[in-house]
């Protein structure tokens, strides 16, 4: 339970293991990342180390591999360009049966055509084509482009003794996948057996492709269901051929991967070696670890795992042992709070099983935000922009960018902020700058008017602006508004007026508290480290004194809250607390209630005494103390145990304890004082949330005629872009600032000293993750 | 039929997340207008004639009240519709997607 406040309890432990078992022992340590292996070869250089050619065989290989990867890719490269080769050679063969195949068909037309030509003008003797063997016709394909040309080379040939006949091929959208070009199919029919010559090489100058076509219809069938066949075998190739490029592809892709991690992983092993011992038979390997005390049976259970696989019959020894070193800071987090931990990681790894602020900063941190973002509609789209960002956290890390991996991790953060933002939008009722009225306000401005009140309707006409009297009966209804302000000020002119004071007010009145709150936490420490001396000496002083002063300061805000006042002679506290430290008691002042010249009086005194408590008490007790020892000392003759103890002189301890003090009471006041930027946020966002609404949304708002919709479409998207980029990213990242700057100084100067070391254990995953 | 794909995938995105807070915050600004909410009395677009020549107050300013209210949801109605429009250039880029893959 205490684990949760502070850091765990570590234990320095050796281990023992044979050396035939080390690679697997340490691979199980690394896959439960758990352990830190401490150097026990401090001096030797990186160079000396025992494993130092492992080390460099590993970083080889991952160059190795790199150099694999490109060699893999060399035969790859190879082994594509071959069946992109065949491939393409296939496609060829495809195209030239498709055109065979269209050649066919067409052919069937043309003959028809002939026949019929000649059975009608064989009568009138025009066409010089009797059917008769002598006639010889040629038959092919050409691109549509040259087709004019050579049609017109061969009537130059023949003198127009010759019948041509062509059609264009319908280009398929397989044919236009493969990439193939327009084509044509013709047919010649001449006389002469001669001319076939002239017609391949005019064929052959056009690159026409010329294709056998058998003279009878059935012959011609049979030769178009072999070209069927042969195109449908073809394209059963291409597509298996494209399979095999693809799974060849990606198959090397996951082997690479792999590779790649493994190597990564030996590497870490190796170095890890480096840091042990290796005793003398060279069979024994040594190794320290700092190790969470509640996971030592772990540990054990994955070493006996570990010298299981390697079959070693030893099995490892492990041997808990005491230590004057400081162990390592772990925090033991999950994704939720890992976050938080950063955040104050960031400033300060906190001393060993010091009290951890990150529990508590869980809750602070985003309330601090959230008064000083304070606008439930901007909270409510913080809110969403964060659940999804969770929802979508994994698909969203491939983006591999900077700031989405902050974003990223911390989403838990901006969706605590946003919904504490919500809470506090609704305290201030303010959201994009407008108030609910949820309840029903507690003014009325009905009972000013004549009878009740002073009001007439002339009034109305010459004044701009009116006050509402409170003290006029039913004015004001005397029970304040349910939750939060009363939005009735949302239309009041003097509202800033109301709300710096109250908001003022309210930044005190938090940062003592959370002040005060981090004095007691170094109770809470002093109480664990058992320095009993310091609670009396430190803890009890600082807080009298805090209380004394600043508690009194919220003591007077909030009685002057409480009770009834008239405004006009209501006194300032300012100017009140100001004159009780200068003890200026005059008789026109003002004072709040009866005995408060006596009680201020008697609470500086009493602050003012803390301070030589502070300074002087323990560097004296401290002093006496010494002497004492050195009396029992020199009559038992030890003189290194004198040397020991004076090692911090006393002027030493004299000003830490001065630096101490004035730091502390100092910094009361200004960090006091530091906690108004709570306000001063605060008022900036509401203040450009309220300039965002009047100069860009209600502009389109008043305008009353048909085009107002339209400008309001538009004017709402510039709206929405400049809250999103100035109102939620810019202030965003100011109160988020700010309110981390509060914890970082003001609240954790009080207890938190910081000086620990990180727990960096040997662990697989981060180290695969930070390759990746 | 050439391809009705104007804007790429973030940009749809976008597109559907502001019509989503248009339709749902403009639609809440018109409830707010047709109930007459005084906190909303400086986005009313009156003058001083209004409120003096007012025959039977407060109803001129009901009526602008009205207008403003009828404007918004309006401009609501405008918000589903760019909503539509970039839902379908998102469906079509992801169809896009998958026939390239």
């Amino acid at each position: 339970m205490s684990s949760l406040f502070r850091s765990e309890e570590m234990c320095l432990v050796q281990l023992f293991f044979q050396t035939e078992s080390a690679h697997n022992c340490i691979s199980e340590l690394g896959h439960l990342g758990l352990v830190q292996f401490k150097d026990l070869n401090p001096s030797a250089t990186a160079f000396q180390r025992r494993f130092v050619k492992e080390v460099k065989k590993c970083e080889e290989m991952e160059r190795i591999l790199s150099k694999k990867v490109f060699s893999t890719f060399e035969k790859l490269e190879q082994e594509l360009r071959e069946i992109n080769r065949n491939h393409a050679t296939l496609r060829q063969n495809l195209i030239e049966l498709m055109d065979i195949d269209s050649l066919l068909r067409m052919t069937e037309d043309f003959f028809e055509e002939v026949l019929e030509i000649n059975f009608s003008f064989f009568s009138f003797n025009f066409i010089i084509l009797p059917p008769s063997e002598d006639s010889v016709f040629v038959a092919g394909v050409i691109k549509q482009e040259r087709f004019p040309a050579f049609e017109k080379v061969l009537w130059r040939l023949f003198h127009g003794n010759f019948v041509l006949r062509h059609a264009e091929i319908q280009a398929t959208e397989e044919l236009q996948a493969r990439g193939a070009v327009k084509k044509d199919v013709f047919i010649i029919f001449v006389q002469g057996d001669h001319v076939r010559e002239k017609i391949r090489k005019v064929c052959e100058g056009f690159r026409a492709s010329l294709y056998s076509c058998p003279k009878t219809l059935y012959e011609r069938k049979q030769m178009s269901n072999s070209v069927m066949t042969q195109m449908e075998d073809l394209r059963m190739i291409l597509r298996r051929t494209e399979e095999y490029r693809a799974g060849v592809l990606t198959r090397a892709a996951e082997h690479v991967q792999e590779w790649g991690s493994k190597v990564k992983k030996m590497k870490a092993i190796y170095y890890t070696l480096n840091l042990c011992n290796i005793d003398i038979t060279q069979k024994l390997i040594v190794a320290e670890i700092w190790c969470p005390v509640s996971d030592l049976a772990v540990v054990q259970n994955a070493l006996i795992k570990g010298s299981e696989q390697s079959g070693s019959s030893v099995t490892p020894v492990l041997n808990r042992i005491q230590t004057q070193q400081t162990p390592p800071t772990f925090n033991r987090t999950n994704t939720f709070t890992e976050g938080f931990q950063a955040i104050i990681d960031a400033y300060g790894v906190g001393t060993y099983q010091e009290i951890n602020p990150a529990p508590c900063t869980i809750v602070t941190f985003p309330f601090l935000f959230a008064v000083m973002f304070g606008d439930c509609g901007h909270g409510l789209v913080m809110t969403l922009f964060a659940v999804w960002v969770i929802s979508q956290a994994e698909s969203l890390r491939k983006w591999k960018n900077e700031v989405t991996d902050v974003v990223i991790g911390g989403r838990y953060i901006i969706l605590l902020m946003g919904m504490f933002s919500i809470y506090t939008g609704l305290i201030y009722n303010d959201c994009f700058s407008k108030s609910f009225n949820i309840f029903g306000s507690s003014w009325c401005v009905r009972p000013m008017f004549h009878p009740h009140g002073p009001w007439q309707n002339e009034t109305l006409h010459e004044y701009h602006h009116l006050q509402l009297n409170p003290s006029v009966p039913g004015v004001y209804s005397g029970d304040p508004y349910v939750f939060g302000i009363d939005p009735v000020w949302n239309i009041a002119s003097n509202k800033l007026s109301f709300l710096n004071s109250f908001k003022m007010k309210m930044s005190v009145i938090l940062g003592v508290s959370h002040m005060l709150f981090g004095v007691t936490l170094s109770l809470v420490n002093f109480v664990h480290f058992r320095k009993f001396q310091d609670i009396f000496l430190q803890f009890v002083p600082q807080l009298i004194f805090m209380l004394s002063l600043f508690g009194y300061l919220i003591f007077l805000i909030l009685y002057k809250w409480c009770i009834t006042l008239r405004s006009e002679t209501a006194p300032s506290i300012l100017l009140l607390f100001i004159n009780m430290m200068l003890f200026d008691y005059q008789s026109e002042h003002v004072l709040l209630y009866g005995g408060q010249k006596g009680l201020q009086i008697f609470l500086v005194l009493t602050a003012v005494l803390m301070v030589p408590v502070l300074l002087l008490v323990k560097p004296f007790l401290i002093y006496r103390t010494r002497m004492k020892t050195r009396h029992q000392v020199s009559r038992a003759e030890k003189d290194n145990v004198i040397c020991f103890l004076l090692q911090v002189s006393m002027g030493d301890i004299f000003v830490y304890q001065a630096i101490h003090t004035v730091e502390f009471c100092l910094g009361c006041i200004s960090n006091t004082a530091s906690y108004l930027r709570l306000w001063a946020l605060s008022l900036a966002h509401a203040e450009l949330s309220e300039v965002l609404w009047r100069m860009v949304l209600q502009v389109g708002l008043k305008i009353s005629s048909g085009m107002g919709s339209l400008m309001l479409v538009v004017l709402f998207a510039a709206f929405a872009v400049l809250t999103v980029t100035i109102l939620l990213v810019m202030e965003g990242l100011s109160a988020f600032l700010h309110a981390l700057r509060l914890h970082w100084v003001e609240f954790q100067n009080k207890f938190y000293e910081g000086s620990g070391y990180k727990f960096t254990p040997l662990s697989f995953d981060s180290l695969l993750k930070t390759q990746q | 039929m050439p391809s009705l794909l104007f804007c790429g995938p973030k940009l749809a995105a976008c597109g559907i997340v502001l019509s989503t807070w248009g339709v749902i915050m403009l639609s809440m600004l018109g409830i707010f207008f047709s109930a007459k909410s005084a906190v909303l009395i400086e986005d009313v677009p009156f003058t001083e004639e209004d409120i003096r020549e007012d025959k039977n107050p407060p109803q001129n300013i009901y009526g602008l009240y009205n207008q403003v209210g009828i404007n918004c949801f309006i401009a609501a109605a405008i918000y589903v519709g760019v909503g539509a429009v970039s839902l379908c250039q998102v469906r079509l880029n992801k169809r896009q997607e998958y026939m390239v893959t």
